[in-house]
């Protein structure tokens, strides 16, 4: 660990050492990978724990009381490290910790962790070398920048809300907030609540509404598919996926789908909810049992999109005016890498959408790898174990096999923008969705050409 | 071993996530942790956690190593499972592995190697032993079935493979402890016994554990040779203990093979390159 001076600046040099950003399920996993495979790693983690979102204690964490997987147990586990068989299909947030503290007491992580560390910049340096400065988290302290052979970010996509903008919003006189600081249904208790947004947690929320709020509006911009979590008795991913084991095409499986949902849930233009204007799969999928329920019981008034703010009422783009006295922004949230050049991860006009291969590999930079940064149609964990796995292997075979590490690169460069999904509604919420099966097969054949086999 | 692939899509495991089974975990800890990994030894068809119990647990645990024991669905305390699969069975030693506070190192004896063969390719062990290992396949069966016809044939039939005192245990051991021992024995599903001889192969282990097997010369179930060609799938050479039975465990000279994977333990054996 000799000490360099760059620029005037000190940089403590790791050698071989890869640094990870971020210490949730997708930073431990890496963690855990590139150990594997023999490397040195310092992973730095703003938190004073592990978990990330799942680890509700944390400032940014987006899960509220009640959540549950939408993902059954076995789409959600790391491939090598179960789920108890004994949990239920749909865990709670609260077993989801405990399953990643297990995780990294089992495979001893946490002594490569420096918790209460924030990123504040990473810098590529000569020899495909990466500069990593980090602070005590809130900005006490002095920066320290220590130079890395290579980069695992890991830092996640659902902590930085999306916010709308509409015309009159300063004005209202209401309550206003965005779903990541809705924690417990006694913030909705007695109040006449409009919840905006029909992801899954705009659907939870409304759920919840219609049990605590004296009244719930939902508004939606487009209609959706509402699917149960359950379908012909057992967890509706795992007959989904029954039929992807038998290959079955997209369009027949999207027919099956409507099929089904016809059948179960029924037409639901009939409660006021507007038709989708889209098949299934080509929105990010819902999973909820209650939503329709809760219509169907008059417990939920399904409206249209917010045109404007008044004063005291919100105005519909059918021109109706409501009048809630708290609204809920369930209208997702946005990736964020302030400590990093939108250039590195390919987003050349500063959108803020990279633009990757297999949603993790930049071009142009070997050493760095994006882990996480993908939306399933199903969990998201196995996903960022094979990215982990890929990265680990790819980093081994630089040295002892630069000319399949070299291919890899140029597969990288000529893949940017690949997609593994239906073609779906073009939405910000839509930049990462992969669909699980195409998304795996698709690493696993990136595997097996690096490998050679 | 190398040139396999592993496995990224396992659509059908999802989909059909294998029924959870009661297990029996019997452990013996040391009384003060001394870092060492825990071991979570896996019986062969018939046997249960108690063969471990009998001696290896305690003698591993007084080492300092924590040491735990699980019965296989259908075997010693477990839920009765009399339709499971090889794929339960390894259910079962992924699921008792994950549940241990550390990493483990697997220690499959007999049918239970192969089982251990296949949690290698779902759990990244810390490292993997397999002691006189039934790795399945029609070698094993014409071995068997010369040693021991009238036990074996039943077998292919359905009937509970029998193991005879003779195949189990050298001359050395107490007749009356050997009858003990016998009388406990059970019977693994008639799936699993054909599955032993028709399944696929294992996929290759993650997390590149080294892997160490060790057996008799003198076993009466698995040959010297099937040793040596077990041991070279992992690149190495079988540790012998001459003038024993097939259950080293419960033997007469259990000590000495239990000692020989512990000293192999405390060295660290280094994860094999690639
Ligand atoms: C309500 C809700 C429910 C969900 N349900 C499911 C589900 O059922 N199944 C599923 O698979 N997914 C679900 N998700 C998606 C969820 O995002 C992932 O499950 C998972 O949390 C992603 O893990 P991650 O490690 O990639 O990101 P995160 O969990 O967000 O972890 C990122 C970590 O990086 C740290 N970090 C960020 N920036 C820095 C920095 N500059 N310096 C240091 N540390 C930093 C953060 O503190 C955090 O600990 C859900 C999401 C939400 C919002
Ligand atoms: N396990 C669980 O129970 C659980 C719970 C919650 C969330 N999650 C996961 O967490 C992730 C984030 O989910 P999320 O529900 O927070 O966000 P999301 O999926 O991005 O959904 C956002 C919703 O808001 C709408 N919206 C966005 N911008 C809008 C605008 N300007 N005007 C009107 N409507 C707008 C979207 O409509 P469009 O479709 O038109 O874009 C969509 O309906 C997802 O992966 C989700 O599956 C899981």
């Amino acid at each position: 660990m000799s000490s360099s001076t760059d620029l005037g600046r000190p940089v403590s040099d790791r050698g071989d050492t890869v640094c990870v950003i971020g210490a949730g399920a997708s930073g431990l996993t890496a963690v855990k990978n590139l150990r594997e495979h023999g490397f040195g790693v310092d992973c730095y983690e703003r938190e004073t724990g592990v978990g990330g979102a799942w680890n509700w204690r944390h400032d940014r964490s987006p899960v509220y009381a009640s959540t549950h997987l939408i993902s059954s147990r076995p789409f959600t586990q790391f491939p090598d490290f179960p789920m108890p068989d004994d949990w239920p299909d749909y865990p709670h947030h609260a077993q989801l910790l405990s399953y990643f503290e297990r995780y990294a007491d089992h495979f001893d992580l946490r002594q490569h962790i420096w918790f209460g560390t924030e990123v504040v910049r990473v810098e590529p340096v000569e020899g495909d070398r990466w500069d990593v400065t980090t602070r005590s988290t809130g900005g006490y302290g002095p920066e320290r920048t220590s130079r890395y052979a290579a980069v695992v970010l890991a830092n996640g996509h659902n902590w930085s809300p999306k916010l709308p903008r509409y015309e009159g919003l300063e004005q209202f006189r209401g309550e206003v907030m965005h779903a990541s600081s809705y924690k417990d249904p006694a913030q909705l208790r007695g109040k006449r609540v409009l919840v905006v947004g029909a992801g899954n947690t705009g659907c939870d929320i409304a759920v919840e509404a219609a049990q605590q709020a004296s009244h719930c509006w939902h508004s939606t911009r487009r209609g959706y598919w509402y699917a149960p979590k359950y379908v012909f008795g057992r967890p509706a991913d795992q007959v989904n996926d029954t039929l992807l084991a038998l290959r079955v095409p997209l369009r027949v499986r999207q027919w099956l789908y409507h099929w089904t949902l016809r059948l179960t849930v029924g037409d639901l233009t009939r409660f006021g909810l507007p038709k989708p204007d889209h098949r299934v799969y080509e929105t990010h999928p819902i999973a909820n049992s209650q939503l329709v329920y809760y219509v169907g019981h008059g417990e939920i008034t399904p409206v249209s999109d917010v045109a404007r703010f008044h004063d005291r009422t919100v105005e519909l783009t059918d021109g109706r005016q409501i009048d809630p006295e708290l609204v809920v922004f369930a209208t997702g949230y946005l990736p964020r890498f302030e400590f990093l050049e939108g250039r590195v991860l390919g987003d050349e006009e500063g959108s803020g959408r990279p633009r990757l291969w297999l949603n993790a590999f930049a071009a142009g930079h070997p050493t760095l790898a994006v882990v996480g940064l993908v939306q399933p149609d199903s969990g998201i964990f196995a996903i960022s174990h094979w990215q982990s796995v890929l990265f680990a292997r790819l980093l081994t075979l630089r040295t002892s096999r630069p000319e399949r590490a070299a291919t890899f690169g140029r597969k990288v460069a000529a893949g940017l923008g690949e997609r593994y999904s239906a073609k779906v509604k073009d939405s910000t919420r839509h930049w990462f969705e992969v669909g699980h099966a195409d998304y795996l097969r698709a690493l696993q054949r990136a595997l097996y050409d690096l490998e050679g086999k | 071993m190398t040139a396999e692939r592993v496995r990224v899509v396992r659509a059908w495991e999802w989909a059909r996530p294998e029924r959870p089974a009661r297990r029996e975990l019997l452990s013996a800890v040391p009384e003060l942790e001394q870092a060492k990994p825990p071991l979570l030894f896996v019986p062969g068809f018939g046997h249960g956690a108690w063969a471990f119990a009998e001696h290896w647990l305690g003698h591993a645990a007084s080492r300092g190593f924590p040491a735990y024991a699980v019965s296989l669905r259908g075997h010693g305390g477990s839920e009765p499972a009399p339709d499971a699969t090889l794929r339960a069975y390894t259910h079962d030693v992924v699921q008792a592995a994950a549940g241990l506070p550390r990493q483990a190192v697997l220690v499959g004896h007999g049918a239970g190697a192969r089982v251990v063969t296949h949690a290698l390719a779902r759990y990244p062990a810390r490292a993997a032993v397999l002691v006189a290992p039934v790795l399945g396949g029609w070698a094993t069966f014409g071995t068997a079935l010369r040693r021991n016809p009238v036990g074996t044939l039943p077998a292919v039939f359905g009937a509970g493979l029998r193991l005879n005192r003779r195949q189990l245990f050298s001359r050395d051991l107490a007749d009356a402890d050997a009858r003990r021992y016998v009388s406990q024995l059970g019977r693994a599903s008639r799936r699993a016994q054909w599955q032993l001889l028709t399944g696929r192969e294992p996929e290759p282990a993650v997390g590149r554990p080294p892997v160490l097997v060790l057996g008799s010369p003198d076993d009466r179930v698995v040959p010297a040779s099937a040793l040596t060609r077990a041991a070279r799938r992992y690149a190495s050479a079988p540790l012998l203990f001459p003038g024993m039975g097939h259950d080293l465990m419960l033997d007469a000279r259990w000590r000495e093979p239990i000692d020989a994977i512990l000293d192999w333990l405390d060295k660290d054996p280094a994860r094999p390159l690639g």
